[in-house]
């Protein structure tokens, strides 16, 4: 137990007073890759804000334990701080605002919070263009408004950029392959690849199998109707590619 | 919100105006000046102060303001060190300084300008060679009941001539500070700029009262400026002009910018508006030749009780014109905004481009805005656009900033710093953009 980085009990949530999650359980260790495939309108991306902490979705019961705490009573940024990282599936734009800034007060607001001296412009300049390569950036994208005029590929990149910056300990992919091109995706996939360490987790929520060519889980979860209903090895993906979901209503229907 | 409409009879709005046009008559100006402001006398009589019943200022109740009995303001000396804050490195030797409507000869200084540049106070003008072509200029854009009551006590006023050909690079400021009393005082400031054939101007104009801290905190000391300024961009002139309004937060402020544009000439405004207890700001512009080019930028941050009311309407009359509007408003507490975007289009104006926005938050339950965008064309060929969108932060841009772990206060700070840095980042003197943005993050670090 002491290696679990999230632990998910019987978690029910609503968004607008509907329910969405119906009690899911799902368990991360450090060193894991996890994946949660299903449907739209599964409940996938309702997991990830859940766990990241988007006010607009109301958890009415369960639990969530990340590092041996109760995470559902911590804030949006006290979760970013403590290590947990979500790219969105709809990166939002924001004008004015420009890139580097943006990365930097994020960088230094966790380096403030770990204790750590926060990164001058300089410093901080020098680090960010390290790690414009695990994404194959053009620097340029510093100097623009975050994600503004972005194309899908560059905002999907710039949240891996955001990712690798700020180290997560459990990083959480939604849907980042969805309209991407191959080569964004094996891109993106590829900086993934090379941010996991023994110390942290990713889970990738996609609806697609084609990500998993190049991000190779260690366990592969199918949501269906707010549960997880079906958990496996990397096969498990390439099974549901073939079958197709339709096999979880038959399966839904038969419980009945 | 009950707000009382008073109705003052027609006797005492009469009796409130002539007041004002008596103690503006008794004021001493240049003898070239008396026709003008006689004039000004005889026309007055015609007009009557707005009501709400009026279209034009059916959102901005100035009950209050005709509730206080304004004197003409006093010409009060103000010291070298009360002036230092408000001097702009840029502009250091480029200013001239104008205390409660009183131009402040000891204050101001343009040694810096160029040759072919005259800055100088009205009076001083009648010194220059150019007198007779200036004046000319002087007093011809009819306006309301209050540009006229301007001119009925026109002494002072800041006036820039710009020879043709001329690039002045080093921005001119034109300060407008007012010293508080306990009695409530009327000062009116004027302005007229005529920028010749190919020239080039970079201008200030500055609003603000003098106070120990933040000026913006009220007192209960009212004060009111009313101002008129005059442009003039003859055939292929530009003028960079920045308008900021910082009055304190008991002073009303009523202004009206003319701004008349030859044929191939190039506007821009940046309109700052902070501060008073209420503003308005009435913003003309007159496309009178071809492809003249007319930016308009807007900014409105607003608190407490504040109200900021911008009315702009843009005449395109010639072929070949551009206009491109973006006015901004931030309203918290129980402040209110007022936006009226009015662009004329008529037949002869085709081939023209004519895009206006207005973007508005609203940071407080109790926060209003009336915005009317309003296009008038006639002309069959034009590209016209325009819009107005009123919102709160957005709570997903909120959460997306927050999942990178920062705070919310830092989150809402960081949003409203770039919605009000789109106008800000217009302005073309560092010292002024940075001035501005502290002061946005002073008074967005407020909320709650």
């Amino acid at each position: 137990m002491s290696d679990a980085i999230l632990s998910v009990r019987n978690l029910t949530a609503n968004v607008d007073g509907n329910p969405i999650l119906k009690g899911v359980n799902l368990e991360i260790k450090a060193g894991e890759v996890h994946a949660i495939m299903g449907r739209n309108g599964s409940g996938k991306s309702t997991f990830s804000k859940v766990i990241s902490g988007h006010p607009d979705y109301e958890v009415t019961g369960g639990e969530i334990i990340y590092q041996g705490e109760n995470l559902l009573e911590k804030e949006p940024d006290e979760r970013a701080k403590n290590g947990i990282f979500l790219a969105f599936q709809y990166p939002l734009e924001i004008p004015g605002v420009s890139n580097l800034d943006f990365l930097r007060v994020a960088y230094n607001a966790r380096r403030k919070y770990l204790g750590l001296e926060e990164l001058d412009a300089f410093d901080f300049e020098d680090l960010v263009e390290e790690k414009l390569k695990v994404v194959q950036m053009n620097p340029s994208f510093l100097g623009r408004s975050l994600n503004e005029g972005f194309s899908g590929g560059e905002k999907k990149r710039n949240e891996i950029l955001q990712m690798a910056l700020l180290e997560p300990t459990l990083g959480i992919l939604d849907e980042i392959d969805s309209g991407l091109d191959i080569d964004a995706l094996k891109i993106v996939a590829n900086g993934v690849n090379q941010l996991a360490t023994p110390d942290n987790a990713f889970l990738v929520i996609t609806h697609y199998q084609r990500l998993l060519n190049y991000i190779t889980p260690d366990f592969v979860h199918v949501m269906y109707d707010g549960r997880i209903v079906t958990s496996g090895g990397k096969e498990l993906a390439h099974e549901l590619e073939n079958k197709g979901y339709e096999f979880l209503d038959e399966q839904a229907l038969a419980e009945v | 919100m009950t707000s009382v409409i008073l109705e003052p009879t027609k006797t005492n709005n009469d009796e409130y105006l002539q007041n004002l046009v008596e103690q503006n008559k008794a004021k001493v100006s240049a003898e070239f000046l008396n026709d003008l402001r006689q004039t000004a006398v005889t026309e007055i009589q015609n007009l009557k102060l707005p009501h709400r019943r009026d279209e034009e200022w059916q959102f901005t109740d100035i009950s209050e303001l005709l509730q206080t009995n304004f004197q003409v303001a006093q010409n009060v000396e103000l010291s070298t060190e009360a002036l230092n804050p408000f001097i702009l490195p840029e502009a250091s030797a480029s200013r001239l300084v104008f205390v409660n409507g009183y131009y402040a000869a000891n204050l101001s200084d343009v040694s810096g300008l160029p040759d072919g540049v005259f800055v100088s106070n009205l009076s001083e003008f009648a010194a220059y060679a150019q007198k007779q072509e200036f004046v000319k200029y002087l007093g011809q854009q009819k306006g309301d009941v209050f540009t006229t009551l301007n001119t009925t006590g026109l002494t002072d006023a800041a006036m820039v001539w710009v020879n043709p050909d001329v690039v002045v690079e080093t921005p001119i400021h034109l300060l407008f500070l007012t010293i508080i009393s306990k009695t409530a005082a009327i000062s009116q400031p004027r302005i007229l700029i005529v920028a010749q054939r190919n020239s080039k101007l970079n201008l200030v104009e500055y609003y603000g009262a003098v106070a120990k801290n933040c000026s913006d905190v009220p007192r209960n000391l009212p004060y009111l400026t009313n101002v008129v300024s005059e442009i003039y961009i003859e055939e292929n002139a530009e003028i960079n002009h920045t308008r900021i309004q910082r009055e304190s937060g008991d002073g009303f402020q009523i202004a009206r910018s003319a701004i008349v544009q030859s044929r191939d000439s190039r506007y821009t405004c940046n309109d700052i508006n902070f501060g008073g207890k209420l503003s308005r700001h009435q913003l003309d512009i007159y496309q009178n030749g071809e492809q003249t080019e007319t930016n308009l930028y807007g900014l409105t941050l607003i608190g407490r009780e504040q109200t900021s009311d911008t009315h702009s309407a843009i005449y395109l009359n010639h072929p070949y014109g551009t206009t491109n509007q973006l006015h901004k408003c931030i309203v918290d507490n129980a402040a209110h905004a007022v936006f009226n975007g009015k662009v004329f289009v008529p037949k002869p104006a085709q081939l023209t481009n004519a895009a206006q926005l207005n973007r508005n938050l609203l940071l407080s339950p109790k926060a209003r805005i009336n915005t009317k965008p309003e296009l008038q064309i006639t002309a069959d060929n034009v590209k016209c656009s325009h819009g107005a969108t009123v919102s709160q932060l957005e709570a997903d841009e909120l959460f997306y900033l927050r999942s990178r772990g920062l705070t919310e206060e830092n989150a809402k700070h960081l949003l409203l710093d770039a919605f009000a840095a789109e106008i800000l980042d217009k302005i073309p003197l560092k010292s002024l953009r940075q001035r501005l943005s502290q002061c946005v993050a002073c008074r967005t670090l407020e909320i709650e």
